[in-house]
Parts: C-alpha cells; structure tokens; sequence
C-alpha cells in the first residue's frame, strides 16, 4: 500500500471521527472491514460520496438474533466493507439509496429477501420478489427453510406499479418476460410517444432461482460449481472470485501456475464473450456479415477449448485451490498458434466493418450515455469504460496473475453504441495479449493448493474483472467447512439501470441494439 | 463492400456434414424421445426458445446451432418469434417459480400438435439449482416434455442430434 491510497483511509477516518461517528476496525487478515452504529448508516454514505468514494455492494446476513447490513466501497483501488448491526426486533435503518442511486435495487433486495426496512428509501416496490413467497416471509433469514411453502402454481406478477405516463400520442409497450429472440427472460414497460422512447422501466427478478438460499451449506467444490452457474456467459469469472474469497477466507496462497491458467481462462471468456456480442451488435442492426463471421471465429474458439480445456464454455474448471486441468506444451503452442490467426482473421473483418456506412449510421451517437450517468450508477466493465469510467480490477486492485503482467485498460468517453463496440474490440486485443503472456510465463508445478478448513465464521470478498466488469463475492463459512453466506455481485447488477438512461430518446426499433450493447445477465442479476 | 465480398469468398462455406443420429447414438448420449414429430412436419419445424429460468449457458450454445458451422436452418428447423407460430417448446433451465406461469401460458400459445424438448440438465432434472421456494425444478414438473437433452450445457452437436431426433419419425 503507498502513500498517496493509505492516506484517504486514514483522512476518511478522521472526517468521519469529527462527524462523530466511531468506526471499529475489525480486523481481518484479507478485507478493511469498518462496524458503525446503524443510525450513521447514511451519513457515512454523505460523506463517502464527497470524498467519491464509489459504491461497490451492498448484502445482509442473517446471525442468530442479528442482522449484519454491509455495504462495500472503493477508492484508488481500495476496497473498505461498512458493516453495521441491527436487531431482529427492529429491522430497519437509514438508506444509503437517497445519495448513492447505485445501491436502489440492492437495498430493494435485501428488504424483499430479510425484511429489513430501509427509511428513506426513493423506492418502496418490491424488487426481487414477485409472487412466489408472500409478502411477510423471508427467505433468507435463516428461519425459511429452502423449500418454503409454495403453491402448486406460482401466480403471475400482475400488480406491480409501473411508472405511467399520459397526454396525447403517448402509449405503453410492454415486453416479455418471454421475448422474442433466444435470450433471457425478464420484462421491459416502455412509455413512448411515435417512435420515440420517453420512458423505460426494467421489471427482472423473473429468473430469480435462490441461488444465495441453496448456497447455505455448500461445500466449497460445491459452492463454486453454483458459483459457475450464476450466469452461465461468466462461468470463469464468477467462479473465480467465488474461490478467491474461499481461499482468502481459508488463508490458502494457490500456485503461481494455477493463477496463470485461471488468467488464461478468464481472458479466454472474455474474447469469447466479445466475439458473441460484437456480431451480434452488428446483427441487431442487420449486418449479418459481421454476425456470421464473428460467430465463426467464437466456434473456433469455442472448441480449442473444448480441445485444451475440456469444456467449450469452461465451466468448473477453476476449483477451490487451483485449477482442475493443467495445460500441456503443445495446448500451449496451439492457443498462440489461434491467436495468430484469429488476429489475422479481425484485420480483415474489422476493416469491412470501419468502411461501412450502415453501421456508422446506426451505432454512432445512439445509445448515449453520459460519463456522469455512469459515474453516478457506478457503471461498470465495457459500459463504464465507454462513458470515462475506466476503472479496472485488474489494473487498479491488481491481483494475480494480472500483477506480473503489462497491459492496458482502454476507455473512451464517447459513451455510445460504437463507443462500447470499440472498447470490447480493443478489450478483445489486450485479452489476447494477456494470455500471451500468461503462457510465457508458465513454469512448471504444481496446479492445486491443498485445501484446509477454515474456522467457523471467516470470511472475505473475492474480486475479480470478468469480462463485464469487477464481481464481487462475499463468502462466510460457517463450521465443518460449509458456506453460511455467499452473495455474488454481478456487475450486471450496476450495470442494468444504465440502460433506462441511455435508451431515452432513442427510436423504440434501436431498443435491442442498446440493449445488446450493454449486455446485462438476467440470471446474474436475479440470483 | 470490396473488402466484405473479398472476406465472404475467401471464407467460404464451412458447413460441416451432419448425419442423422441412430438410436443407439442418441441412447449414449443421454437423449431420451418419448414421441417423435409426425412425418408430415418432417422438414419444417418452427422452435420457440423459451429460457424459463437457466443461468444463459444454454442459450450460447443454442445459439450456436444457427452458426455457420452448425447451420440447423439447412435441415428445416428455425427459431420463430411467438409461441403462436411454433411446432416446438424448446425449455432450457430449472423453471423458477417466477417463470411458471409465463411458461404455461406459452405453452397453453402454442397450437396443437406440439412437442416440448427440455434442454440441458436444469431442464431434465433441476440441475444445480433443484426444487426449492424459488424454483419448480425439472420442465416436466410444469408442462409435459417429449424429448429430453442433458448436458451442461448439451453442446451444440448434442442438440443438433436431438432435434434431428425428434424429427424421424
């Protein structure tokens, strides 16, 4: 830790001692964990956002008679988890959504999910929650067993209260869950007026399967093989940090040989991931060369690591301690030798695609959002680093194996459609570049640390970039190495709220193109 | 438009041959037909994907079926917009109890005869998520399923042979 990153901890501190709010540090060997009194809940935030601190995420825990609130926040790469207590009697505490709108739907989350009231709050419709368990039931407190009490059919949400609006000309669209293409399900209320978009709201939780319910008691191979599945596009990515915090927790250093393979394996979602979005960006404007190239080059990719790997989206192959599957010379040899052509291969199809019209036309200028917009919602991956937000775990919390590596973190602030096309292309390229190195810099050795039991109640945060952006996991053991709590944050979560803003004013017809280039998991934001 | 042409003819048609799989193939693989298409659909028929609750692994690899190297459109299966126009459910994903009823009401949509194919292990038995308060578990807890696909997700070559599967009769 230098200088210049200590000191707004301490200076923070400081200003919080003179607004008379006492910070405990509790220590722990793997986050700056910071207890405050419950009524200072939103002052904290006042003052956080004035030194900007950004907010990261925000859980609740259930602990016999307690709740245990967290909110966690970063700043030049330092992340500090706020923990306050409240009793089970009275549930509730002041919001941090009025000065923070980034934690709206988390703390909507947590009041559906524990039943903690937060006063204050901007918001007070249900979230997660739609007719699947009543209103006065919560089934994550510890007293709701996983099967709860459902009914035969679960009836459909019709109640919600959308946001309407009214005057001549202006009519609602609504939208899924089940929609027309082969993606996810969740449901859109545009408000509009001709074309155009006035209004968008995002009703999710559709896909909300209790992902943090079944965790409860996991072992930690079995924790990270729901972790891989908490939105399966980023199977890597959550499973990373789902085994970063687990191993941090359990005070285990994994192999210099594994931290590599689990970068080559997240680069390689990464590529994979772009490659799928980029043609189909192109494809939601009808350039179908592009989506047909693109998808070409994905299979390919797709089955070196079929080939090398085992699995084409690489699904469980980082465990706890390590990594499942070792990579042999010539697998080496055969990544760098793909990575030759799949260069070779994006020189032609990007010029084809620089020189066309149509997509010039369509993608530039739609889909803005501006860089305060981001900031304000905490924007993150691809989205924020098109609209100036260019943070990056991997450079700016840097990790292993990341920190052995030289590399780039482009961002623009152009904040439109082709803004964020570009950012994923030039993402696509570092990726490249990385795994590069990754392999040169392999060295024999061993590719699993010996997993031991960590004490009852340790816990810690896993932080890793997937290739949406910065995820965030929380992991707590309960005894005989069983998962007490596990909350997974996907940067869809931030990322969601940004597309009710940078669609407005866009034509109704552009919606899936703006929704594409943001690209936010529904299973990952539902849990 | 120079540089895509000159790109297009230089890539050229990478479909691959796809044989029709014999029973004993799509045994091995796990994939169970309960009722096969009626010959007169052979040819042409309209899925509807419906992601009732899946973590979105399948959905890449669905996808993937329409990818140059897959190509399903050439055997006459294509994905359609509206349950209302379709012969096939294709169900990926535990169904979550919040999907439930939108799951019943496209297929309650879709017209008769149709057939309904769970895809992937969530879809075929719960997979990883299970039955709890949040989620209904297996498709065939909630409307009834003719072909069943497992895998993690079934790669795009397990789904090719079951769809084919499904259309021999």
């Amino acid at each position: 830790m230098n200088q210049t990153t200590s000191s707004w901890t301490s200076d923070f501190l400081q200003q919080l001692n003179v607004f008379g709010c006492a910070v405990e540090q509790i220590d722990n060997a793997s986050i700056m964990l910071w207890q405050i009194e419950s009524h200072y809940w939103q002052q904290f935030a006042e003052l956080a956002i004035q030194q900007q601190l950004r907010w990261v995420s925000g859980w609740a825990e259930h602990y016999q008679k307690h709740f245990f609130i967290n909110a966690c926040f970063e700043k030049q790469g330092i992340y500090v988890l706020l923990r306050t207590l409240i009793s089970n009697d009275k549930p509730e505490l002041p919001s941090q959504a009025l000065v923070y709108p980034a934690a709206n739907r988390s703390e909507r989350h947590t009041r559906d999910m524990f039943g903690i009231h937060f006063t204050g709050h901007p918001d007070n419709r249900r979230w997660t929650r739609h007719k699947a368990w009543p209103e006065q039931s919560f089934p994550l407190r510890k007293d709701f067993s996983v099967q709860g009490t459902p009914e035969a059919i679960t009836p459909p949400d019709i109640d919600y209260q959308f946001v309407k609006s009214h005057g001549a000309g202006v009519y609602e669209i609504p939208v899924g869950p089940v929609h027309a293409g082969i993606i996810e399900p969740g449901h859109f209320r545009f408000q509009a007026v001709g074309e155009l978009i006035l209004n968008l709201e995002e009703r999710l939780g559709y896909v909300h399967k209790g992902i943090e319910k079944v965790a409860e008691g996991r072992t930690p191979e079995s924790l990270a093989r729901l972790a891989g599945r908490v939105s399966g596009d980023t199977t890597v990515g959550h499973a990373w940090a789902a085994c970063r915090a687990m191993e941090q927790a359990a005070g285990i250093d994994i192999p210099p040989r594994a931290s590599l393979i689990r970068g080559i394996l997240a680069e390689r979602e990464r590529v994979a991931n772009h490659m799928g979005d980029m043609g189909a960006i192109c494809n939601d404007v009808a350039f179908i060369f592009a989506q047909m190239q693109f998808t070409r080059l994905r299979e390919l990719w797709l089955r070196t690591n079929a080939t090398v790997f085992g699995h084409r989206l690489l699904m469980d192959r980082i465990v706890p301690g390590g990594v499942l599957c070792d990579l042999t010379d010539t697998a080496c040899a055969q990544i760098k030798q793909d990575i030759i052509r799949l260069r070779k291969e994006l020189s032609d199809i990007m010029v084809a695609i620089d020189l066309n019209t149509t997509l010039e036309d369509r993608l530039y200028t739609a889909g803005y959002l501006a860089p305060e917009l981001a900031a304000a919602y905490g924007t993150l991956g691809y989205v924020g680093r098109a609209s100036g937000q260019s943070f990056d775990a991997r450079k700016d919390s840097p990790y292993e194996p990341y920190e052995w590596a030289t590399f780039k973190v482009p961002a623009e602030t152009q904040g439109d459609i082709a803004s964020r096309f570009w950012v994923r292309y030039k993402e696509l390229n570092v990726a490249l570049k990385l795994i590069e190195q990754f392999i040169d810099l392999l060295l024999p050795g061993a590719i699993v640390a010996t997993w031991k039991a960590p004490e009852s109640g340790s816990e810690s945060l896993g932080i890793v970039e997937g290739w949406r952006g910065e995820i965030v996991t929380y992991i707590r053991f309960d005894a005989d190495n069983k998962i007490s709590r596990f909350y997974p944050r996907d940067p869809s979560i931030l990322n969601w709220p940004a597309l009710e803003k940078l669609v407005l004013d866009n034509i109704v017809p552009d919606f899936p193109v703006c929704n594409k280039s943001l690209n936010g998991s529904y299973s990952g934001n539902d849990l | 438009m120079l540089t895509l042409l000159k790109k297009t003819l230089a890539t050229g048609v990478v479909t691959e041959k796809f044989k029709i799989p014999g029973d004993e193939e799509l045994e091995q693989l796990g994939i169970t037909i309960k009722k096969h298409i009626d010959k007169k659909f052979s040819g042409s028929i309209a899925i509807r994907e419906v992601d009732a609750g899946s973590c979105n692994g399948c959905e890449l690899e669905i996808h993937a079926l329409n990818n140059p190297f897959y190509d399903i459109e050439r055997f006459g299966i294509h994905f359609v917009a509206s349950p209302r126009h379709a012969d096939v459910l294709l169900v990926t994903g535990p169904v979550s109890r919040h999907m439930q009823t939108a799951l019943l009401r496209t297929y309650e949509a879709t017209p008769n005869p149709k057939w309904v194919v769970a895809a992937g292990d969530c879809a075929a038995c719960g997979g990883e998520f299970g039955i709890s308060y949040a989620s209904c578990g297996a498709v065939s807890n909630v409307i009834p399923v003719d072909v069943v696909i497992p895998g993690c997700p079934p790669t795009p070559t397990a789904l090719m042979k079951g769809l084919l599967g499904l259309m021999k009769g």
